[in-house]
């Protein structure tokens, strides 16, 4: 087939034509996908509140309607991750078996702060090609204070006493900041019991389902006492 | 590739391990192996810039006095423009002789510190004595010029008391080790190498070393988008680290140093000019 000379250069980035040369006009594959949601977890003494959405998206197609982005990993402790949903699945199953060894060989469970850094140590291994992952990693402390750990995609983390993670972290960490640190508000009245926290984040859910469009359908809330783990889920726009 | 053994941990691939004396027989995350085909490329189309962001931005500042050395520190981390976090902690506890800072990459900085952590334990069990500043801070660029042009980002401040006194040292991604006196690194660094450069004198007393630092990172924090949050100050001395303030919110040193300036906010400066 014969090809002319000019059309031919339109496809080389210089105008020698050499293999090291060749501009491909497709778009690369990527490994990386979003599939995006929101999670959040709060502590307070006694216990710890994790809650996220059951929403599995991919671009503007919708994968799953009931996936869940909860783990608890031990007793104490529960990992709730937005982004990419196999690396999630990849992370968790890395988690779950090193701390089922830990177990094994220790006679006791890993403590929230062995696993906190744990996770970091593992999500550093891969710095040059990261999980895409965006985790929380809430539970009970010693004194069955909850606190959560925040992280970003290679490690680096923080302990704090609530967090958001996922699409809609910029609509929620603001309203929470608000009502949970008393931000920017003169009468301080920050809320103290489970059922006061656990309407602010059903709220912040309903808010964030409202204006982001990879939130919604369920969010799915996992409490964490010295007691046992309860699970709920409450219902939230499925458009 | 290169053919990666899972029990060198931490070390980078062009260090040769020496002795096989690891007990170490589980499975442990090992350090990062860098991968020379580069990914960023579909990162940055299909991931948009959240993989790419790492927590960067800040205003960290040392110096050496009469008293020992002043640190102070920010405590902002920013990802992109949305804040992730007001309350870090960018001065890593490496033990109780030595302190390092945090910034660029707040991954980068806080697992190599750590591992320094686990090498100067390490070589006090095996030789009887403490590991001076100076070979901590040689062993980090050590493994940072491993990883050159990798991408790692790391600026961060190395000091710490040893049986010659307390020195300061300042290490770089790029393999960079520098010794001095005064260091300030960071976005914000400009605006507090100001105020340092000019208040400082080697004769300070410990209070006006604090205030300085204080002040220094306050005005940072002012002009700096990227800086902010609280201030955290520790101070080195023969015996070890003294933290000095844990979290000081620069909104309420703005109020006070204003009033200081004689501005109360009551709004009566804004009619003196008017009229």
């Amino acid at each position: 087939m014969y090809i002319p000379m000019n059309e031919m250069l339109k496809h080389f980035k210089q105008d020698v034509p050499t293999m090291a040369n060749i501009t491909h006009k497709s778009e690369q594959w990527s490994p990386y996908h979003d599939n995006s949601g929101t999670v959040l977890a709060v502590g307070i003494p006694g216990a710890v509140i994790v809650a996220g959405d059951t929403r599995l998206s991919n671009g503007y197609n919708i994968m799953s309607r009931d996936a869940t982005k909860l783990s608890q990993l031990t007793d104490k402790c529960v990992l709730a991750t937005a982004g990419q949903y196999a690396d999630f699945i990849a992370l968790r199953k890395f988690l779950q078996q090193r701390l089922q060894l830990y177990e094994f060989q220790n006679e006791v469970q890993a403590s929230t702060e062995t696993v906190a850094h744990l996770l970091s140590r593992e999500l550093y291994s891969r710095r040059f090609f990261p999980y895409y992952t965006f985790n929380l990693l809430a539970g009970l402390d010693e004194n069955n204070h909850g606190f959560v750990y925040g992280y970003d995609a290679i490690g680096s983390y923080d302990k704090m006493t609530y967090g958001v993670q996922g699409s809609g972290q910029e609509l929620v960490v603001a309203v929470l900041d608000n009502q949970l640190k008393g931000y920017n508000k003169i009468n301080k009245t920050i809320p103290q019991t489970r059922e006061e926290i656990l309407d602010i984040i059903l709220d912040c859910f309903s808010c964030a389902a409202e204006r982001d469009i990879h939130t919604g359908d369920n969010v799915e809330i996992l409490i964490i006492t010295s007691a046992g783990t309860e699970r709920l889920i409450k219902p939230l726009r499925k458009d | 590739m290169i053919d990666f053994d899972p029990s060198t941990f931490g070390l980078a691939h062009t260090y040769q391990k020496e002795d096989k004396d690891e007990i170490n027989t589980l499975k442990m995350p090992s350090a990062p192996q860098v991968i020379y085909r580069t990914l960023n490329g579909p990162t940055q189309t299909n991931g948009g810039n959240k993989l790419n962001n790492f927590k960067h931005g800040t205003t960290t500042l040392g110096f050496v006095f009469k008293e020992g050395i002043l640190l102070a520190v920010d405590s902002r981390a920013s990802m992109g423009s949305f804040l992730s976090s007001e309350q870090v902690r960018k001065v890593i506890e490496i033990n109780e002789y030595l302190l390092g800072t945090m910034a660029g990459g707040a991954a980068d900085c806080q697992y190599w510190l750590a591992y320094l952590a686990n090498h100067c334990r390490t070589y006090e069990l095996k030789n009887g004595s403490k590991l001076s500043v100076a070979a901590a801070s040689k062993f980090l660029q050590g493994i940072l010029i491993g990883y050159k042009n990798s991408g790692l980002s790391m600026g961060c401040m190395i000091a710490g008391s040893d049986l010659s006194g307390q020195h300061l040292y300042y290490i770089d991604n790029d393999g960079m080790r520098l010794k001095g006196d005064i260091f300030s690194v960071g976005s914000g660094s400009t605006y507090a190498y100001g105020v340092l450069d000019n208040h400082y004198r080697y004769e300070m007393s410990l209070n006006e070393a604090v205030e300085l630092g204080i002040r220094a990172i306050y005005h940072a924090t002012h002009r700096d988008t990227a800086s902010g949050g609280v201030v955290r100050v520790y101070h080195i001395h023969q015996n070890g680290w003294t933290k000095v303030h844990d979290g000081i919110d620069v909104v309420d040193l703005h109020y006070q140093f204003a009033q200081q300036k004689g501005l109360v906010g009551d709004g009566d400066e804004a009619k003196q000019r008017l009229f």
